[in-house]
């Protein structure tokens, strides 16, 4: 095809497609792509927005329309394209973005990326070139593909039995709610040209009107994928293609708003991010002396689900850090997840943390038989083990272990729910640890529970643990 | 308060938005999903965008899209949901373009299981995707790294214009840990040249990876050969704790790094001089100084991993034949524990192991 009209959408001359004919396309003749680049060209020309649009162009024979077309131009992977145009879209709405795809493109391997980017409205136009055969690989059946047509794939013809029906995109896009136009045209006739170029436009303006996704399917010849002369083949396209592809518009929301479907975003403000985020300003770094463990704490607790868990190694590793510590708190995870019990793993250490995983805790705590059972025996020689009496009613066997034993559940439900019961045994913990002062643990109480009614049935819970061990009832 | 306490998958979104990364694209998949929902809530709460693709292979094109307009974009999912990702990626990097993807590798092959595995290496440092290209791959230890990584990985990704991933296993990613949250600094890159934004200054360019004529695209991949040479050189990151003298040279990252170092004091003390070498780039991985190790006072290496056995390969190719090199895994989700590792040093020092199995 030789381009004769000017738009300013559309290069003089092809440099980037190389070779000796640099005004004429790589589109076989009586190709419609040609047709089909020109009148976009000419519509972006004429709403002067072909300074700001980007054009996504397919793989298929139209693989190069960044050849041509004098805008903003990317190249997607098959299929893909609306899932490029989706991100260009959204990474700058003002940018007119067109999504320009063939129908093994849109309607096989893209079919997912076609109907998600209309079902949210994408405000972008897709500009679907339907000429019922893969061009660009060798003429093989398109999903489109009409009945009986022989392509290289069904060479047979295409049986309904064994290939399916010729898919409708319009007549499927159109019961989604989102999309706002969706209209089939075709390039044949005079009358038929009028009508695509007037439904391009319409595509673009609704774009620009932030009237969201619109959508043109465009029944276009293919001689050589058909095997015909160009005029048999454009007389193909009006009689046989039209009969399963009727032209008309299949929706046109009239009602959609102007800047309805305009998708605002920010540009990146290093400040504002910082307040959100809460970056830590340099200098407020220097907080207290860190407090002094005897030893690092290698805790793991263990219970039911529901009893505050891993809420408790929670509570436990922010007063560490809070005591200017190195913390770590890993949930239970891997091959122990099984079972139905709940299990956290803690460390605390003046010193960098390396495993976070505790595999010989030197504090376990356990509010079920079965984590008794479980774990007792991995305590390490003079460690801590607290139990729950009011959950494990059997008497804890031989350990070496510095044992701590306290109804915890009673205890917290004395003042006020049993859902308290890990921050009694917080409270014991850190009596038995001596490490941390119950000041810094009150503070971090506060900081920490997000219902705020809660926190003084909480601190009271602490303190109810705390005055269990100082007043040596534990042992 | 200077830190927070958080988990790893969180640390990672705070490391893009501090980085100036403005659009998430993801799909659910467990274990990352943590990502994907701090993304959903912080994204949109700071003027960015956040969707939910309808498949893994649609959010890296969505990042394509963005990536192409120079903006930082971002996707995280996990190894099933990665393999799908595999197109994108080959695309990206021959279209040159920065972006990020975090990994939080689960057990595989297949479905495998939601618990931690290394068995993603070979995908990441090999390629993955189809032709020759690399990713840049980090590999962050802590709640912190997660964060400072992925502003690394940002800032790789648009220094060498390629694709740059986080790799993590489900235990950094679930694990808690202080972070300290870094001050947000404005994007000392300028992509006008190349990138499309849809304006006028940026109208001529294309992004594409369609290099039709032979020779352009020969020269297209000779580029890139030299772009990752030289990210390769000059861009190696690594942290060794007692490899001065030691006999054995344990090679390791990520969760597996953690428990290494914490065996590393206690084997000296029953006499097993082993040190740790971590590779923080798993690609560039830190091949010259493995070399280096491999003509001084290390008798042998032994590669630690959550899998049958990968990044051993690479420790081999460094160590070249000059001293043996070992390697113990546990996969499926199976951790090692610390007297397990301890026990494999004592075999190889005392008992002259074998050289792999």
């Amino acid at each position: 095809m030789k381009v004769t009209e000017k738009s300013r959408a559309f290069y003089d001359v092809f440099e980037r497609k190389g070779g000796p004919a640099k005004q004429a396309t790589h589109y076989c003749p009586g190709c419609g792509h040609g047709n089909i680049h020109k009148m976009i060209a000419e519509a972006l020309s004429d709403l002067g927005v072909a300074g700001r649009t980007v054009l996504v162009s397919p793989v298929g024979c139209s693989v190069f329309a960044y050849y041509y077309f004098d805008v903003g131009n990317y190249q997607a992977a098959h299929g893909r394209a609306p899932a490029v145009a989706t991100g260009v879209k959204r990474a700058n709405p003002e940018a007119i973005v067109i999504s320009y795809q063939g129908d093994g493109d849109l309607a096989a391997i893209g079919t997912a990326e076609t109907i998600h980017a209309a079902n949210r409205g994408e405000n972008i136009s897709v500009f679907f070139v339907n000429n019922a055969i893969y061009g660009m690989t060798g003429g093989q059946m398109a999903p489109t593909t009409l009945i009986q047509q022989k392509t290289t794939t069904s060479p047979l013809g295409r049986m309904e039995t064994v290939h399916g029906n010729p898919i409708r995109m319009c007549e499927l896009l159109a019961t989604l709610p989102a999309p706002s136009y969706i209209e089939r045209v075709a390039i044949g006739e005079a009358k038929h040209t009028q009508k695509a170029r007037k439904a391009i436009h319409k595509a673009l303006r609704n774009q620009m009107e932030g009237r969201g996704y619109s959508f043109v399917e465009i029944l276009a010849p293919c001689p050589t994928g058909w095997k015909m002369e160009p005029p048999d083949a454009r007389a193909w396209m009006l009689t046989e293609m039209t009969k399963v592809f009727p032209l008309g518009v299949f929706k046109d929301e009239g009602d959609v708003r102007e800047g309805q479907w305009h998708r605002q975003t920010a540009p990146f403000d290093p400040e504002r991010v910082s307040q959100y985020l809460g970056a830590s300003d340099r200098q407020d770094k220097a907080a207290g002396e860190a407090v002094k463990l005897a030893a690092d704490l290698n805790c793991k607790f263990a219970g039911f689900g529901g009893q505050g868990i891993l809420s408790l190694g929670l509570f436990l590793a922010q007063v560490g850090m809070r005591a200017g510590l190195q913390v770590s708190w890993i949930p239970s995870y891997g091959p122990e997840m099984r079972g139905g019990t709940a299990n956290c793993q803690v460390n605390v250490s003046a010193k960098r943390i390396g495993t976070p995983i505790v595999e010989r805790p030197n504090v376990l705590v356990v509010m079920n038989q079965p984590s008794l059972d479980a774990f007792a025996g991995s305590v390490v020689d003079g460690g801590l083990l607290i139990v729950d009496t009011s959950i494990v009613q059997k008497a804890v066997g031989h350990t070496k272990a510095r044992l701590v034993k306290l109804p915890a559940t009673e205890m917290a439900d004395e003042v006020g729910s049993p859902r308290v019961a890990n921050v009694v045994v917080l409270g014991a913990l850190c009596a038995a640890v001596g490490a941390f002062p119950p000041a810094l643990v009150e503070q971090t109480l506060r900081e920490v529970i997000k219902k705020r009614n809660l926190v003084d049935m909480n601190l009271q819970a602490f303190h109810k643990g705390h005055a269990w061990v100082t007043e040596g009832r534990g042992a | 308060m200077a830190k927070k306490f958080m988990k790893g998958n969180d640390s990672i979104i705070v490391g893009a938005l501090s980085a100036g990364c403005r659009a998430y694209y993801g799909y659910p998949i467990t274990p990352a999903s943590e990502i994907a929902h701090a993304a959903a809530l912080h994204f949109p709460a700071l003027g960015g965008t956040f969707i939910q693709a309808e498949s893994e292979v649609a959010a890296i094109n969505m990042c394509y899209g963005t990536a192409g307009m120079g903006i930082r974009v971002m996707t995280a999912s996990s190894s099933p949901g990665v393999s799908l990702k595999q197109e994108g990626l080959s695309y990206a990097a021959g279209a040159e373009l920065p972006l990020v993807i975090v990994n939080i590798n689960r057990g595989g092959p297949g479905l495998g299981n939601i618990a931690p595995e290394q068995s993603d290496y070979f995908q990441a440092t090999k390629g993955g995707g189809h032709g020759s290209y690399r990713l840049i791959v980090l590999a962050p230890n802590s709640a912190q790294e997660m964060c400072d990584l992925t502003m690394l990985a940002f800032d790789l990704a648009d220094r060498y214009r390629n694709p740059a991933m986080v790799l993590a296993d489900g235990f950094i990613g679930q694990m808690m840990e202080a972070v300290d949250v870094p001050q947000a600094k404005p994007v000392p890159y300028d992509h006008s040249s190349w990138c499309v934004r849809g304006d006028e200054a940026t109208r001529r360019n294309v992004v594409s990876s369609i290099v039709l004529d032979p020779h352009h695209l020969e020269a297209h991949n000779l580029k890139l050969r030299d772009k990752y040479a030289a990210c390769a050189r000059d861009e190696v990151r690594c942290e060794e704790y007692r490899t001065e003298d030691a006999d054995l040279i344990v090679v390791a990252y990520g969760i597996v790094s953690r428990i290494v170092y914490s065996t590393v004091d206690e084997a000296r003390e029953r006499g097993l001089k082993v040190g740790l070498l971590r590779p923080i780039t798993l690609w560039p991985f830190p091949s010259a100084r493995l070399a280096e190790l491999a003509v001084g006072r290390a008798k042998a290496f032994l590669s630690v991993e959550l899998n049958t056995g990968q990044m051993v390969e690479d420790v081999r190719l460094a160590v070249f034949g000059k001293r043996p090199v070992h390697f113990y895994g546990r996969c499926g989700g199976v951790v090692p524990g610390g007297d397990e590792i301890v026990a494999e040093y004592a075999r190889l020092l005392k008992g002259g192991g074998h050289e792999s199995h």
